[in-house]
């Protein structure tokens, strides 16, 4: 694939677990799950489901993302960890390049419209349309586009909590295409009663802090934030001194064809991603060096996720661990969170915890890392996202050998 | 292949109660009928023999008929599963669905409205009806983009991802919809 | 008991959307899920919202699904045991 490269320069996340990267390896290195009672979204589910929420209200949000407090808490978190994730590429002024900004999302403005829907349901001529304007997914990507300054490419892609991942795929296309220079993609999502309310119908919340792997697992917790990861092509890397974290040398998707929501118990649609993407960076499953979970703590999930890794790797697992232990399951932003984990983790050496992991899954042979580590050697590093409709995406991010 | 470059095997339209099938009305009904009945008469023509469709949204159940259309007049033959593709966009995203959620959440919310509240869901029930397991992407923007949905069915075909894909619009949102589908072949 | 299955076939039909399934053609005994009648985990779902709905019974525990809602005669028995329970 060389000459076709995809190079990671940087990236940035908010989440549950930290305002910025930083902060969150500091939360992994201490073993601090971010697990609480909501304080900023309002239910009545309150004391039954803890969730893991961004540590900030939207007013201080809008500060650091230089936007405006009213408008939805999604654009506000995507502005802020897409800011971090350019200023860690160290490319320097914006407009000096065609950038593109693909931005992944499930809830777009839910959180305004819910504000607007209680006062609308009492009287038809009440609540603020201001409210409900940025309601559809691709305007969230519109406004972040617009404060960052970015005008050549502007998408927005919606395939559930494999969004953000599918939103690097296809930014890595744009660069492959010499479309746009450099790409920041990635996803946002924020917490709102809405996907709170739909996943406890759907009676795969969890009550405690979730358990991802581990054989008691009984749900996921619902989390909130953003993550973007910056990639260059190889054309443009010659042309410049970049600093990059890594390659990004495999992706695919791949569709269950099971169930609307459920996986199938034989993974196949995981198994197809897992396999086509190693494929593509052209690695057999002894190279690779520790893998990112989709690892949701539901019991249909991790099972089939499961199946599908002892399938591929057999008897020679690598490391795994599901990140989400601590920052819960942020649904669109997930794969792109993730993704910054993942290619740091080979910049770093980085091998992250799986918490709350006590008891081996009787189906499985294998279980997750449950503790932090760096330096390692990390030369390979998957991460997986799986999601509603089947929509099943694998990254595979590697060293460059040369460096 | 045409002046995109691509192999267009087939085309479905399906606006104002009216499907054509590569430009030609094959089947339609009173324009003033309304989208349940439409799609419940359209199903009935077009095979039934798929209970589950009931069950769908309205964004599904417009994409699920799509699919029917042209897949019934030329299956897709010879492609392995994973090498079957889908590419749609639109631009309300699930919101037609999003509000029916919200409207039950006054009583009981339905677990059977809150899955279908994501865009991507119709790719599912179209994967799941043709056993289709490759690529899956679903763009949401404020118009039909053909010129990138057809660039990005190109690159896929290109770089070997999918051999075959249908690719287009499924729009939704209250009694207004429009359905493009084009299957394509590499 | 036979009020209550027919009752209940027509209540699943309806919940359910099952547009093309007749309430007698509900066997009491039918398996409602997979070879039976062919019903989903979101179906199932849907059947512990009917519950709640119609008979104010509420299932915390979705694990408990399969044993309760095998077939509407298991249905039938659950609520009278529940009403017999409460009175």
């Amino acid at each position: 694939m060389s000459g076709n490269d995809v190079w990671v320069l940087g990236g940035g996340v908010i989440c549950g677990i930290g305002n910025n990267v930083p902060e969150c390896i500091a939360s992994f290195r201490q073993m601090k799950p971010g697990m609480t009672t909501m304080q900023y979204l309002s239910s009545t589910h309150r004391d039954s489901f803890p969730v893991v929420e961004v540590k900030a209200d939207n007013a201080t949000l809008a500060a650091r993302a230089g936007l405006p407090a009213h408008i939805s808490r999604t654009a506000l978190l995507s502005a802020v960890a897409a800011k971090e994730a350019w200023n860690s590429a160290q490319l320097g002024n914006i407009r000096e390049y065609r950038v593109g900004l693909v931005s992944a999302n499930t809830v777009g403005g839910m959180d305004k419209t819910e504000d607007f829907f209680a006062e609308y349901l009492q009287d038809n001529q009440s609540g603020r349309l201001r409210n409900v304007v940025n309601h559809e997914c691709g305007s969230i990507t519109e406004l972040v586009a617009d404060t960052l300054g970015i005008r050549h490419h502007v998408s927005t892609i919606s395939t559930a909590c494999s969004s953000s991942a599918n939103a690097i795929m296809y930014g890595a296309r744009l660069l492959k295409n010499n479309l746009v220079d450099v790409v920041i993609a990635g996803g946002t999502d924020a917490l709102t009663r809405f996907t709170l309310n739909g996943f406890n119908t759907l009676m795969i919340l969890d009550q405690q802090a979730c358990r991802p792997f581990d054989d008691t697992r009984t749900g996921l917790n619902l989390g909130e934030g953003a993550g973007y990861i910056v990639m260059v092509s190889d054309a443009i890397a010659k042309k410049m001194e970049i600093h990059p974290w890594c390659k990004l040398t495999g992706y695919a998707n791949a569709n269950d064809a099971y169930h609307q929501t459920a996986s199938s118990p034989d993974g196949i649609g995981n198994y197809l991603a897992m396999q086509q993407a190693m494929e593509m960076a052209g690695i057999t499953p002894a190279d690779m060096s520790y893998i990112n979970l989709h690892g949701t703590g539901t019991l249909n999930n991790d099972l089939s996720e499961g199946t599908a890794i002892q399938r591929l790797f057999g008897n020679a697992v690598p490391p795994v661990s599901s990140t989400k232990s601590f920052t819960g399951h942020t649904l669109g932003a997930s794969g792109g969170i993730e993704a910054v984990f993942a290619a740091l983790a080979v910049k770093e050496g980085y091998l992250y915890p799986n918490a709350q992991f006590s008891h081996q899954m009787k189906e499985l042979t294998f279980s997750p890392v449950t503790t932090f580590s760096e330096g390692n050697v990390i030369n390979n590093v998957m991460s997986n996202s799986f999601g509603f409709g089947g929509n099943c995406s694998s990254l595979v991010f590697s060293k460059d050998v040369n460096t | 292949m045409d002046s995109t470059g691509l192999n267009i095997t087939g085309s479905v339209v399906i606006r104002n109660n009216r499907i054509y099938r590569n430009n030609v009305v094959i089947w339609e009904t009173p324009e003033d009928q309304p989208l349940p009945d439409f799609l419940r008469a359209a199903y009935d023509h077009f095979s039934g023999q798929y209970p589950k469709f009931h069950k769908m949204d309205h964004l599904s159940k417009l994409g699920w008929l799509a699919a029917e259309v042209l897949l019934q007049h030329r299956p897709f033959t010879g492609y392995a599963p994973e090498q079957v593709g889908l590419i749609l966009a639109n631009r309300s995203a699930s919101l037609d669905t999003d509000l029916r959620y919200f409207d039950s959440i006054k009583e009981f919310p339905s677990p059977a409205l809150f899955v279908y509240t994501l865009a991507n869901i119709v790719m599912g029930e179209i994967s799941i009806r043709h056993g289709f397991k490759g690529e899956n992407a679903f763009f949401t923007s404020d118009a039909y983009d053909e010129q990138l949905l057809m660039d990005y069915t190109k690159q896929l075909l290109a770089e070997g991802a999918v051999s075959a894909v249908l690719c287009g619009w499924i729009e939704v949102m209250g009694s207004g919809y429009e359905v493009i589908l084009h299957q394509i072949e590499k | 008991m036979e009020n209550l299955m027919a009752t209940l076939k027509a209540q699943i039909v309806e919940q359910l959307n099952l547009q093309e399934v007749k309430p007698e053609d509900i066997g009491d005994d039918m398996p409602l899920f997979k070879d039976g009648l062919g019903l989903d985990s979101i179906d199932a779902l849907e059947l512990i919202v009917l519950l709640q709905q119609h008979y104010r019974i509420r299932i915390a525990n979705p694990e408990k699904g399969p044993e309760i809602f095998h077939s509407v005669r298991t249905i039938a028995d659950f609520i009278t045991a529940h009403q017999q329970q409460n009175n």
